[in-house]
């Protein structure tokens, strides 16, 4: 397994980002960010804590589970369901949603479908740590931590120390046909 | 999980992970659109081959809130008249593309029986006087909903155990769950074949009546020779019945559960029954929310965990 982030990289990564959100929205008004069930979460409360910071007023974060929304079920072992908690109405709001690794796009199409059943909100932007490539929608993160070029046989692991006990990004060589 | 039959033998985690599903799936019925994609292209077919409203309907809400498909099959309408056997129904569903059936009988096992010759997952809806696994997970959820946790929980089923795949259901999952289960019904009514049930038993609801933390009335079923083995409807009342007065003495936070259709002025009278602490609607709401579990489990995500 070979580093590529450290938890001082992801940080920083973290930091930039939080500065570039503002910079695109001008600003922090009417903005929500949802992480995704599991990493998403506590990724996005960090962003939140750090526009907090910066701007000085309080970002609502929410969390959405996309379990019944994966349009894989019939090929993955099923995943225990987790809550889906939103602060409050997300009509007309910027949400900003935020995971670790975005590699096919799936799992954000599958965020977005959970979002849209849920309310209508006026922008939907990406956070991601890291973007490893080999999309199979058409889907783009508006704000990325680092941008990874990998083999589909590759492994990216993005670990968070709320959940992990540590922060950072690895990547791992896989043998050929093993890949998620 | 492959298919719910029973809940005997079912282990706790297991039962633990479908009723946390169901809460997710709570939630979901209470969203201004209560319906999630997760069972798209999916159907789920509703066999039941003994007269039944409100679970049809609950598996069949349930079905339709994931975005499944549902054949709905009732014995009243259908070739059964015209001497059609159980297994040639059963494998004429499956031939118009059904993923997963739910049967309701009026033998015992005779889902089994329907797993065995489909090949299909099968949800028991019901079997004689044997199984009824989802009513116990919606009691379950109820409990849960209300207690946290059913562990260390005080539970009576009261009534017609003998008679009851309710009773043979619930006390399984409660028991397993960490309840302590007390049946408790006239000696008639209760069935010759209790070895190894983990429950204790009273003929005599009046004297533990203030022990417990839930109450489970059940339905006296004349329909299954209930009603021939007590004097009569007014004394079962007298020694069994929900009265306003044994609603006085339970304690003050005892919750009353009954899985329907509550006959008002047998098991319970009106008072009781309209009362908060009171479930039954409770229960028809949980109903879909662990049917909603059940489906999703045994139609989603690969198999390799059994």
């Amino acid at each position: 397994m070979r580093s590529v982030m450290s938890g001082e990289d992801m940080a920083r990564a973290l930091r930039r980002i939080a500065h570039e959100i503002i910079e695109k929205n001008r600003g922090v008004a009417d903005l929500v960010l949802v992480g995704i069930r599991t990493r998403g979460g506590p990724l996005a409360e960090r962003l939140a804590e750090l526009l907090t910071e910066i701007e000085g007023t309080g970002i609502p974060v929410g969390i959405v589970d996309i379990g019944m929304y994966r349009d894989d079920i019939d090929t993955r072992p099923r995943i225990e369901l987790g809550p889906t908690e939103l602060p409050g109405d997300i009509d007309g709001k910027t949400i900003v949603l935020v995971d670790d690794v975005l590699y096919t796009g799936r799992t954000i199409r599958a965020a977005l479908d959970a979002l849209a059943d849920i309310g209508r909100a006026e922008i939907v932007q990406l956070a991601v740590v890291v973007d490893r490539g080999h999309r199979e929608l058409p889907i783009r993160a508006d704000f990325v931590g680092k941008n990874l070029p990998t083999s589909h046989t590759e492994h990216v692991t993005v670990k968070v120390s709320e959940i992990d006990g540590e922060d950072g990004v690895w990547l791992e060589g896989r043998e050929r046909g093993s890949d998620e | 999980m492959k298919n719910l039959l029973t809940m005997e033998g079912v282990k706790k985690e297991t039962l633990e992970s479908l009723l946390s599903d169901a809460d997710e799936f709570y939630d979901v019925m209470h969203r201004p659109i209560p319906k999630v994609p997760a069972l798209r292209g999916k159907t789920v077919a509703t066999m039941f081959f003994e007269p039944s409203t409100r679970t049809k309907l609950s598996f069949e809400r349930a079905a339709k809130a994931l975005s499944a498909d549902v054949l709905s099959f009732s014995p009243g309408t259908s070739s059964l008249k015209k001497g059609e056997s159980l297994k040639d129904t059963v494998l004429t569903v499956k031939a118009m593309g059904a993923d997963l059936m739910v049967v309701r009988h009026t033998s015992t096992g005779a889902p089994w029986r329907v797993a065995e010759w489909t090949g299909l997952p099968v949800v028991n809806g019901g079997d004689g006087a044997h199984q009824h696994p989802t009513q116990a997970l919606l009691d379950s959820l109820t409990l849960k909903q209300h207690y946290g946790s059913l562990e260390g929980l005080r539970i009576a089923i009261v009534g017609d155990i003998r008679h009851s795949r309710v009773a043979r259901s619930n006390v399984w999952a409660f028991s397993t769950l960490g309840a302590r289960v007390t049946l408790i019904a006239p000696p008639t009514l209760l069935p010759p074949d209790m070895e190894g049930w983990p429950a204790d038993v009273s003929t005599d609801l009046d004297p533990v009546l203030d022990q417990f933390d839930a109450i489970y009335l059940l339905r006296v079923q004349a329909e299954r020779g209930g009603a021939s083995v007590f004097p009569s409807v007014a004394e079962y009342r007298d020694r069994f019945g929900m009265t306003e007065a044994r609603f006085e003495r339970l304690k003050p936070d005892t919750i009353v559960l009954h899985p329907g259709p509550m006959i008002r002025g047998i098991e319970i009278d009106s008072g009781p029954a309209d009362d908060p602490r009171c479930k039954v609607l409770e229960q028809v709401t949980n109903g879909v929310a662990v049917r909603m579990a059940v489906l999703f489990q045994l139609l989603g995500g690969t198999k390799e965990d059994e």
